[in-house]
């Protein structure tokens, strides 16, 4: 099961992008704000992925909130 | 955008240790090429016959153990694996086999374009065709599965087998080959080469540097950021070429080249198409080989497979062109390449994006 200390509390949609390679982490948050252009929440485990997303994220005129322990890597999009 | 210096910078000295390389030995356009280097040690450690393409090229061991230092300097070391590993040995061999057919990695086509090779240009035509039909798979669905922590030890491995190809190579028992004459016998000082590699794999690492990553982008995301990189590579060496004389525009008599257009799109083509279903070019392979990546680490010796049954099925091209065996191999690849995205294509994507997740405090 997916535990995530307190401040880490998800609403809405979460992409749960753990594990995936390159580009897949970026794929998966493109076609999750395609569905949910208000935002939406990336959970991911590597550096890689995550600065990936947060160029993304940033290119595509979302803010990133990035949110970082043992589980992973949280990233929240939002307008 | 502070990121984006920093791989320009990487950029342009990888274009500038490129030229070096050659005016200390290295064969022209061929400053740093992992296909032809990977080949190289394919040969040195005897797995083909091809006696002018057979050494132990430090760059590559450098490349790795520059990421491998980088990486866990920066904590960023991770063992892990576990996606895929036989689909990804397999796209390994068959990249090789389109790079090969071209006479080059992606890198070695950036560089050859530097030197005014323009069958370079062709082959990097036929390099974005390549990303633009993995494109196609990605946007279906295409993936790997995912990747799983592994023992750490398990990541220390791959560098420890360069340290071992480095002891090979300064100790030179009589069962390592050394071209005497030809490409391989071509090169700079081991320990120029060496350090030249370890800076390339520690800048590499920092800034994730793919060939195949900065066309993929630019076409998916409309971002700059890896290509940066790419152009600097390209800017650097034509400027590097040109001071030392390497700079000769045209198609014919090329340095290690052929000109036959056609397959030169398609080599590359190949080498496009099976590097983006992989996510990365072999260059990015050897880099996230020694961050502790497995996956990558199996690519690496499918790539170091194929080098070899690319020689010893004489399907690697020659200065004169491309050889029948090849051709019908470059074929058969684009077929297995397909059938490994279209097998590969996951179904419902959007379980992916759950609503409502239930969090523990």
């Amino acid at each position: 099961m997916l535990k995530l200390k307190g401040e880490l509390k998800l609403k809405g949609n979460l992409v749960d992008a753990r594990g995936r390679s390159c580009p897949e982490p970026v794929l998966l948050t493109k076609k999750a704000i395609e569905a949910s252009p208000e935002g939406v929440k990336v959970l991911v485990d590597n550096v890689t992925a995550r600065e990936n997303i947060k160029r993304f994220a940033k290119n595509s005129g979302y803010n990133v909130e990035v949110v970082e322990n043992e589980e992973g890597i949280l990233l929240t999009l939002s307008r | 955008m502070q990121d984006k210096r920093l791989i320009i910078i990487n950029g342009l000295i990888v274009g500038l240790l490129a030229v070096l390389l050659v005016k200390f030995g290295n064969p022209v356009n061929m400053g740093i090429c992992i296909a032809c280097f990977i080949r190289d040690i394919a040969g040195g450690l005897g797995l083909h016959r091809a006696e002018l393409v057979q050494y132990i090229r430090p760059e590559i061991i450098g490349i790795v153990l520059g990421a491998f230092l980088m990486s866990y300097g920066k904590k960023e070391f991770n063992a892990r694996g576990g996606s895929s590993p036989l689909v990804r040995f397999v796209l390994g061999f068959i990249v090789m086999i389109g790079a090969l057919m071209f006479l080059g990695c992606p890198l070695r086509m950036v560089l050859r374009i530097a030197g005014g090779d323009l069958n370079a240009v062709v082959g990097l035509i036929g390099f974005a065709a390549g990303i633009y039909l993995g494109i196609i798979f990605l946007n279906k669905g295409f993936t790997l599965k995912r990747t799983y922590t592994l023992n750490k030890a398990e990541g220390f491995l791959f560098p420890a087998i360069n340290i071992g190809l480095l002891i090979l190579l300064l100790a030179a028992p009589a069962f390592i080959f050394f071209s005497e004459k030809g490409p391989g016998s071509m090169h700079a000082p081991v320990f120029l080469a060496l350090a030249a590699g370890l800076i390339v794999g520690g800048f590499a690492q920092r800034t994730r540097m793919c060939m195949v990553g900065g066309i993929r982008d630019l076409i998916l995301f409309k971002d700059w950021y890896l290509i940066s990189g790419f152009i600097a590579i390209f800017v650097a060496a034509l400027i590097g070429n040109i001071a030392i004389g390497k700079f000769t525009l045209g198609f014919v008599k090329q340095p290690v080249a052929h000109n036959d257009a056609l397959w030169n799109f398609l080599g590359m083509g190949l080498a496009g198409f099976g590097s983006v279903l992989l996510g990365g070019c072999p260059l990015r392979q050897l880099i996230l080989a020694g961050e502790g990546n497995i996956d990558s680490a199996i690519t690496v010796l499918g790539m170091l497979l194929g080098a070899a049954f690319a020689h010893n099925f004489k399907l690697a091209s020659t200065p004169d062109g491309p050889t029948p065996n090849g051709k019908i191999a470059v074929i058969l690849g684009f077929i297995i390449v397909s059938l490994i995205g279209y097998f590969n294509i996951e179904r419902e994507v959007n379980v992916k994006v759950k609503g409502g997740v239930k969090v523990e405090g």
